[in-house]
Order: C-alpha cells, then sequence, then structure tokens
C-alpha cells in the first residue's frame, strides 16, 4: 500500500520574466517504509517538489495542478487548518539548514514541548518525556541536560539531529528530508546518516531524502528518482538507476562524479548548462545538452515509458540495455 | 624532483584582544584572558613543479588559512615559506611580491572575489595592464584570449557578473588568475559551490590547464572524491596540524591515520551498494580549547594515555608521513 501518490504535479512560479514552470508534471509514489532518493541539481524542482507536497511553497509559487495523495487524501484539495493538522504530525520536514526549523530565542524544550502539545493533548510531562526519547534516538548525549539549551549552543552537526529529533516527535508516516546533511561535515554527515539509517529501519517511516549527492542516496535509498528541468527523467530501484542508467542524463551526471575508478583521466562532463526554466526549449528540455538528441527529441517531448519493470524513463531515445557507449 | 615550494613549520594564531571593557574588568579582578585560536601548527610539507597536491580536511582544520598564507594574503606567525628556493615568508619583501605574482588564487565563491560592479573585460584585465603583461590597447586581444583558454566566449567581455551562471563565473574567476601567467594555483574549495555536470566541467578544465600550461596546484578542498581525482599527493589537516601525507594511491588504498581511515571509510560512494553508514564518535572539538596531546584522541578508537599527554610528531618514510604514536612506539 502506498503511503504517497503525487500525480501530475505541476508547481508553477509566477515571476516578471514569465511563468516558471519549477514542478511540470511530476508523478511518483511511495510504498510504506520506503526510502526515495530524489536527485538533480540546482533549479531541477527537486525542493520545490519537497515543499509542495507540504504546501509550503511561498507566492509568487503556486501548486497549480494535479494531486498529492497521502493514505489516498488528496491534500492539495484540504483547506489550511486541515492541512496545518498534517504538517509535523503526520508529514514532518527537515530542512537542509536547522535554524529554519528552530527557533533561536527559544530552548529546545520549549520548542520541542509545543510540537507535541500542537497536536496532541498531553501533559506536558508527557510531552517533556517523548521530547527526551527523541533527542536519545538521534543520538544525542545526556538529552534531559541538553533539552534546556538554546540552538545556538549546539554545533551544526547536533543542530541537525535536534531538528530531526523534532520531526519525529508525532511518529509522522512520512518524512521529507530536504539536503540535511549538505551543510555538514563528511565525519558528521555519515553519523547524521547512520542514524536516519537505523531509524528507517525502527519506525518504518517512509521517507523522501531529496539531494544533490548521488553518492548519498546510493547508500540510503530503495529507489531513485532524477529530476532536471521540472521533470523526473528516470525512476528506479537505486542499484539499477546507479549501475544501469537509461536516461541520457543520468549518465552524465554519473560520469560527472569523481572519484574511484578514473583517477586523474577526464571526467565525462554533460556539456552546456542548466536550461532557464523561464525560456525552456521546445520538446525535451535536455535535448541541447543531450548525446544522443535527433529531430524528434526538440519537437515533441517525451512520455513515461517503462523498459523494464519499476524503470520508468522520460526519454524518446534512452539508452537500454548495455550498448556500446562510446 | 626539487621543491617549487616548500612550507617549513608554518604557524599562524589568532588571538582575540580584550575590549576596553573587558581590560577594566580584567583590573578589578575578573578572570579573562585573551583567546587564541592555533590555526595552523607546524604545518611543513613542499609541492614539486607540476604537481598537484590536494589539502583535505574539514570545516575548521586550517586548510583555508594555510592556502591564504601561500597566497600571501595573510602573514604568518611563525615558519618559514619557500618559493624555488626563496625565502617569501615576508610580504613585504621583492622576493615575495614577485613570487605573489606567480601563485595565484582561485577562491570558492565567484560572486564575492569578482566586483560586482567591474565588467568581465577589467576584472581580467587589470592586474596584467598594471603588472605590465600587456599594454592597455592590445588589452581586449589579450583578455579575449585568455577568456578563450578558460572557455569563455569572448564576446561576453563587456559583461557584468551578475550576468553569468555560476560555472561561468567561476571561470571568470579563473582567467582573472591566469592573466598574470601564474606558475603555481592555489585553489581554495574552488568548485565546491558548483553542480555536478558544472563540476565536472571545471574538474576537466583544470586539468587542461594544468597540461597547456605546466602549472603547478595546491587544491584546497573537503570532497576526497575530487581530491582523489585529481591529486598526485595528499595532506590530510586536523586541526591545524598535518595528521598524513602521502601518494594519492598510496594514502587511498591504504591509509594509516585513524583519522585518514575515518575520512576515507567513510566517504559516501556510488559503487558499495546499500552500505551501512560507518561513523567515528564524537564532533570536531573546538579549535579554541583542542585537546591536548593529539587533537584527535577524543573520537580515536585506537587512543591510549600517550595519546592525551603527547603531542605525536610528523615522521617521514620516503614519500609518506605520518603523525601518530601507534606508528611511533605505541600508544601506553
Amino acid at each position: 500500500m502506498s503511503v504517497l501518490e503525487v500525480r501530475n504535479l505541476q508547481t508553477h512560479f509566477f515571476t516578471d520574466a514569465g511563468v516558471v514552470k519549477a514542478v511540470d508534471g511530476v508523478d511518483f509514489t511511495l510504498d510504506e517504509g520506503e526510502v526515495l532518493g530524489l536527485v538533480g541539481e540546482s533549479g531541477s524542482g527537486k525542493s520545490v517538489t519537497g515543499f509542495s507536497i507540504l504546501r509550503l511553497v511561498d507566492a509568487p509559487g503556486r501548486v497549480v495542478g494535479g494531486q498529492i495523495l497521502f493514505r489516498g487524501q488528496d491534500l492539495a484539495q484540504l483547506s489550511e487548518p486541515e492541512m496545518r493538522r498534517m504538517r509535523g504530525n503526520r508529514i514532518a520536514m527537515i530542512f537542509q539548514d536547522p535554524m529554519m526549523t528552530l527557533n533561536p530565542v527559544l530552548r529546545i524544550d520549549t520548542q520541542m514541548i509545543e510540537a507535541v502539545r500542537a497536536h496532541e493533548r498531553v501533559s506536558a510531562k508527557a510531552a517533556r518525556d517523548r521530547a527526551i526519547s527523541a533527542l536519545a534516538k538521534v543520538g544525542i548525549p545526556s538529552p534531559a541536560e541538553r533539552l534546556e539549551a538554546y540552538p545556538h549552543q549546539f554545533s551544526g552537526g547536533m543542530r541537525q539531529r535536534v531538528a530531526i529529533a523534532i520531526s519525529l516527535l508525532n511518529g509522522p508516516d512520512l518524512i521529507v528530508a530536504d539536503e540535511p546533511t549538505t551543510a555538514l561535515d563528511v565525519t558528521i554527515q555519515s553519523q547524521i546518516l547512520a542514524e536516519v539509517q537505523g531509524l528507517a529501519k525502527e519506525t518504518g517511516t517512509s521517507m523522501i531524502w531529496i539531494t544533490h549527492d548521488l553518492a548519498v542516496v546510493a547508500g540510503l535509498a530503495d529507489r531513485v528518482a532524477v529530476m532536471y528541468a521540472g521533470r523526473i527523467v528516470e525512476t528506479g530501484a537505486t542499484d539499477q538507476v546507479l549501475t544501469q542508467p537509461g536516461h541520457p542524463y543520468s549518465i552524465g551526471l554519473l560520469g560527472s562524479i569523481p572519484g574511484h575508478g578514473h583517477r586523474g583521466q577526464r571526467l565525462a562532463q554533460i556539456p552546456g548548462m542548466a536550461p532557464n526554466m523561464a525560456r525552456l526549449p521546445e520538446g525535451c528540455a535536455f535535448a541541447p545538452r543531450c548525446f544522443r538528441a535527433q529531430d524528434q527529441c526538440r519537437q515533441n517531448a517525451p512520455q513515461i515509458t517503462e523498459p523494464a519493470p519499476g524503470q520508468h524513463l522520460r526519454c524518446h531515445f534512452p539508452v537500454l540495455e548495455r550498448e556500446a557507449l562510446s | 624532483m626539487t621543491a617549487m615550494l616548500e612550507l617549513d613549520a608554518v604557524s599562524r594564531q589568532f588571538i582575540r584582544k580584550l575590549d576596553s571593557i573587558e581590560k577594566l574588568a580584567r583590573k578589578l579582578g575578573a578572570n579573562l584572558s585573551e583567546s587564541c585560536v592555533n590555526a595552523v601548527d607546524g604545518a611543513s610539507f613542499s609541492v614539486a613543479r607540476g604537481e598537484v597536491v590536494g589539502l583535505v580536511g574539514e570545516s575548521g582544520c586550517g586548510k583555508s588559512t594555510l592556502g591564504r598564507m601561500v597566497a600571501g594574503l595573510l602573514p604568518v606567525t611563525g615558519g618559514k615559506i619557500r618559493f624555488e628556493g626563496v625565502d617569501v615568508t615576508d610580504a613585504a619583501t621583492p622576493a615575495a611580491k614577485s613570487a605573489r605574482l606567480r601563485i595565484q588564487m582561485i577562491f570558492q565563491d565567484p560572486m564575492s572575489s569578482l566586483n560586482p560592479r567591474m565588467r568581465v573585460e577589467d576584472i581580467v584585465g587589470e592586474a596584467a595592464v598594471y603588472h605590465g603583461l600587456t599594454s592597455r590597447r592590445e588589452m581586449p586581444d589579450y583578455v579575449a584570449a585568455t577568456l578563450e583558454k578558460v572557455g569563455l566566449d569572448p564576446a561576453y567581455a563587456q559583461r557584468f557578473p551578475h550576468q553569468f551562471s555560476g560555472g561561468q563565473r567561476q571561470r571568470i574567476g579563473i582567467a582573472r588568475a591566469l592573466a598574470v601567467k601564474p606558475e603555481f594555483l592555489i585553489c581554495d574549495e574552488s568548485i565546491a559551490a558548483l553542480d555536478v555536470s558544472i563540476q565536472a566541467q571545471v574538474i576537466n578544465l583544470f586539468q587542461d590547464l594544468r597540461r597547456d600550461l605546466d602549472l603547478t596546484y595546491l587544491f584546497i578542498s573537503h570532497d576526497l572524491g575530487v581530491i582523489e581525482h585529481i591529486a598526485d599527493r595528499v595532506v590530510v589537516m586536523y586541526l591545524g596540524r598535518i595528521v598524513e601525507i602521502g601518494t594519492t594511491e598510496a594514502l587511498f588504498d591504504a591509509p594509516r591515520h585513524p583519522y585518514t581511515q575515518a575520512l576515507i571509510d567513510q566517504i559516501p560512494r556510488l559503487d558499495g551498494g546499500r552500505q551501512s553508514f560507518r561513523t567515528i564518535k564524537g564532533e570536531i572539538p573546538s579549535p579554541l580549547n583542542p585537546p591536548p596531546g593529539c587533537h584527535f584522541h577524543p573520537r580515536c578508537p585506537f587512543a591510549g594515555p600517550r595519546c592525551q599527554r603527547e603531542v605525536p610528531v610528523l615522521r617521514h618514510e620516503g614519500t609518506r608521513a605520518i603523525a601518530c604514536h601507534l606508528e611511533d612506539g605505541g600508544t601506553e
């Protein structure tokens, strides 16, 4: 049974320079306990997709179409009070900068107890106990004392743990995490990823992990969705997307990552740069940078195909099987 | 191989002086003292001509401070820097000034290192004219040639920095550095702010330039994947001190310092499949108040009593150097 089903989601920004279709027809489903990695470069619409699910898109942006079915209920149709009951309760979000979650002038306990009592009638004592156990779960030592600290008294990694603890407070069914480890150092990032991996297994919470770093997703996600210019261009099981990508963009992205295996050699770069979202090219948005593009790509936008079970591609000429890629 | 750049026990302290109220409070008996950070603490290594040396470490390890001292942007508080055998430690000497022209730096954020009110032509050409590498009349052609080297269309020379994308802006920063014909480039997190596909383009550009212009690099980054790809040798820093030096192959295949081991172990890898993330415990300590002895001992799985007492020295064996008691008679 799927926890979340997003159908043809469209979020547009109405700017002076024209309508920016930041998210333009995104479909995906998320099963119970599943971790989906949503990958893309800046401006691909990955964060806006996450914000749209929680209906946190600010003007001039607006969700203009599509359905966001959370356990069968369309979040796009909920009234604002109904949506507020969802946020932080059934669906939680972790932001890149934990200071977006934390109020700098309130102690951690005030903020955590408030988050519990906003959704449930429990005593302050019970809420406090729940806060302590949430902090312990994310690996904060002596949680009872740390509750009385202010956000500035924590290091960056610890702040992010507090933000994750807050997201866990009400036992949500879905957590949307927007680049939560991007600003952290390597050793701190791997600590947080280890905690999150353990928590996802233990609580069975479904997760959407938004990142630009394919390597993070490689170790964490069950499935990966790759976004480009407001659309998902490829979805599949993590192993498949990483080892046998079908979309030329996914192939280029993987080839761009430096590291093991091709030390000192030239990287297989993608030519050109990300398109201007206010003036997308006709047809497939990736065509001007694509090594396989033909006339058809410049005229018609490709539809989603499913060449193998579980593998969804939005490409006229996907790389199927292991053709010789030269 | 003779060293192009030599650092000999280079140190940098930052001291926060007490303000007048704090001085008064101290006179009245308050227990206040000047706080002092040893951002770089006795760093010694060398870079040979044509080599790419990667400098890695996490935030606060002093890698950027070290880069700035080599570039002559920040005076050293201890030790010596030699460039081509000439002492350039004191930035006011003529030798240091000429070295500074041959050593150029490329910064992380091109938006804050490019003057937003200058046109690209002036940004790139100004220093070259000042140093007599070209005349004011020939500058447009000189700039055009430099822009072509970094893969920018010379037709953009009259534009301002904000009219470019992040990757293009970084290319302008590179063009500005190349305009004075440097031999040594310091890249301080120069690609950290770029998207993966643009990052690959700039890495390829760095490698093409190295080949075409015979450049030597000090490449500073927190991203071990990038360092592994681009560097010939790697220097690892932790809280102001060098903990390990080695050739890239040797260091990545068989790291010997526990901190290097932890760092390399913890890079998320594409080819690892679904991995369990392994961790080392603890946080990076505050450089204001670093642990005594070996700075890494509170997080080190192999630490013993000696690590708390005694600072390990960097011991050289051929191309390898390690600062760890495990390699030097044990931790007891």
